[in-house]
């Protein structure tokens, strides 16, 4: 690791970056895929920034919450998509050191970002992208760029995205602004290293969660457990009766952001749900999909996972 | 600023870079817990913060904030940790180098209350891999400790 200095009090300017929880921070300075010259030690916030509130159609939670608070919670345990979601991440000693805003901030595992020894676009802008005609058999087949096709990892903010969730962002002046999840990645364009519309400084407080919905989050992966999605998805459904009035999706471990499927969801939206519909609202999901040879069988994965998941959160709404 | 571990006072690491692992194991001569990947993927170096199972190698040491208890802990004077002792039983390890971090887990699996079955333990001990896979055995180790707590 090179050298670096660790306080509590104010916030980071360029160079410096907060702390949380540590478990991507720590891994990838030791890797040296990121090399901050100070880390502002959130831990000393925690009081102030953690724990979990709730009104008639929202719940709120402090971005400094662990992961293994959050899903104990039987608010969190209402919204079966979040607990999914956060139980079946990681593993349970990360998640205890785990924040859910450090965890929405996470970055990619790609193999080539965490081996400085490579060349890599996001991490070192201009030097190329490997796993484009490389090992791309993790990587993504939506939403990727000829400079990074890295997946996104992460499961909570698919769900976030599903559901409609906002984030509260505090700025370095203490001015405060609201954002959807959905607009808090961006996709690498040309510009792979440029991950979040966040700004030096910018410090996550809170994410709200809407109440509501039929809902569910099915994550396919490798092993049984304590492993990353190879193909996720969330949905969110709003019924009269057995016909669906509006529907959120959002797809996993496919694309370099949490993705929103919204041609899924006009498919959905008017009709009834059975095993031909979800079927096809899992065929729209993945219509744009760009895979290659060693990752096509996860368009597959994708589309099923969207299937289950609109059958199972139909299911949830009995 | 001092570390508690096990009831005692210890110094922090002056370099901020130090993570808990490896101030214990390099200058605290608490060599118990165990060094797999170094990289939160295995589970080896499993202690508790407050009571709470977390990865020493993703932790600096500067930041911890709380109590640490580590395998050196478990034990009062000469008695085992009950969950020792029904590792010995259950003969729940080969090698023995992921036991420490396994042992620390389990204990913190049964206090959370997730021990109430077979499948349960699996889901929530599969942050601590097992290379020579005596996972059937760790499994009925724990299952033996939650049963008995049970039974009070
Ligand atoms: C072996 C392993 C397996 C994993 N498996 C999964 C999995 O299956 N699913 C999954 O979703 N995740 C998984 N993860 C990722 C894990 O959930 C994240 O590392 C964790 O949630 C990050 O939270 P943290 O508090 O530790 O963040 P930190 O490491 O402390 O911070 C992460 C980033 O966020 C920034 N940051 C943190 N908090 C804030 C804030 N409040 N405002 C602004 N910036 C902030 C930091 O500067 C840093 O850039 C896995 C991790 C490991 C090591
Ligand atoms: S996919 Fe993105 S992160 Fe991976 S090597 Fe290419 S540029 Fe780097
Ligand atoms: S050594 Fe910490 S998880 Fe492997
Ligand atoms: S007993 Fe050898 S690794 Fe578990």
């Amino acid at each position: 690791m090179s050298a670096f200095d660790i306080t509590e009090g104010g916030t980071p300017v360029d160079g410096a970056a907060w702390i949380a929880g540590g478990t991507t921070m720590v891994d990838l300075m030791k890797l040296g895929a990121t090399a901050p010259s100070r880390l502002f030690d959130l831990g000393a916030q925690r009081d102030a920034l953690s724990g979990i509130s709730e009104t008639s159609d929202t719940i709120t939670l402090g971005a400094l919450t662990t992961m293994a608070d959050a899903a104990k919670h039987p608010a969190i345990r209402g919204l079966t998509a979040v607990h999914t979601a956060l139980v079946q991440a990681a593993s349970p000693q990360i998640r205890e050191m785990a924040t859910l805003g450090g965890n929405l901030l996470q970055r990619t595992r790609c193999s080539y970002f965490r081996d400085t020894r490579q060349p890599c676009n996001k991490r070192v802008p201009g030097s190329g992208c490997p796993a484009i005609g490389g090992e791309d058999g993790h990587h993504a087949v939506l939403g990727g760029s000829a400079q990074c096709i890295a997946t996104y990892p992460g499961d909570f903010a698919v769900v976030c995205v599903a559901l409609g969730a906002e984030i509260t962002i505090r700025a370095s002046d203490g001015s405060e602004r609201k954002i959807p999840v959905q607009d808090l990645h961006r996709r690498p364009g040309a510009t792979p290293h440029t991950e979040t519309a966040l700004q030096t400084g910018d410090l996550i407080t809170a994410i709200h969660l809407p109440k509501g919905g039929a809902q569910s989050y099915i994550k396919i992966r490798d092993r049984a457990s304590y492993a990353f999605a190879t193909a996720s998805a969330a949905v969110v459904l709003h019924m009269d009766g057995a016909m669906v009035t509006s529907a959120r999706i959002a797809l996993g471990g496919l694309a370099t952001v949490p993705w929103r499927a919204a041609t899924a969801e006009h498919v959905l939206k008017g009709s009834m749900i059975d095993q031909k519909t979800a079927f096809a609202a899992g065929e729209a999901a993945l219509q744009d999909a760009h895979p290659t040879l060693t990752n096509a069988h996860r368009v597959e994965l994708g589309i099923r996972a969207v299937a289950k998941a609109i059958l199972s959160a139909r299911g949830n709404s009995v | 600023m001092t570390l508690c571990i096990n009831g005692a006072d210890y110094p922090m690491p002056n370099d901020p870079r130090t993570t808990l692992l490896d101030h214990m194991r390099e200058k605290l001569n608490l060599t118990g817990t165990k060094k797999g990947c170094d990289h939160g993927q295995c589970g080896a170096c499993t202690v508790l913060v407050d009571g709470k199972r977390v990865l020493s190698c993703l932790q600096l040491a500067q930041t911890v904030r709380g109590d640490v208890t580590t395998i050196e802990g478990l034990s009062k004077n000469d008695t085992l940790h009950p969950m020792q002792a029904a590792f010995l039983e259950h003969d729940a390890y080969q090698c023995g180098f992921c036991t420490p971090g396994q042992i620390m887990s389990a204990v913190a699996c049964v206090s959370e209350g997730h021990a109430g079955s077979d499948a349960e333990i699996a889901d929530w001990m599969s942050g601590n891999l097992c290379r020579c896979a005596a996972y059937p055995q760790i499994r009925a180790a724990i299952a033996s400790v939650a049963q008995a707590e049970a039974e009070g």
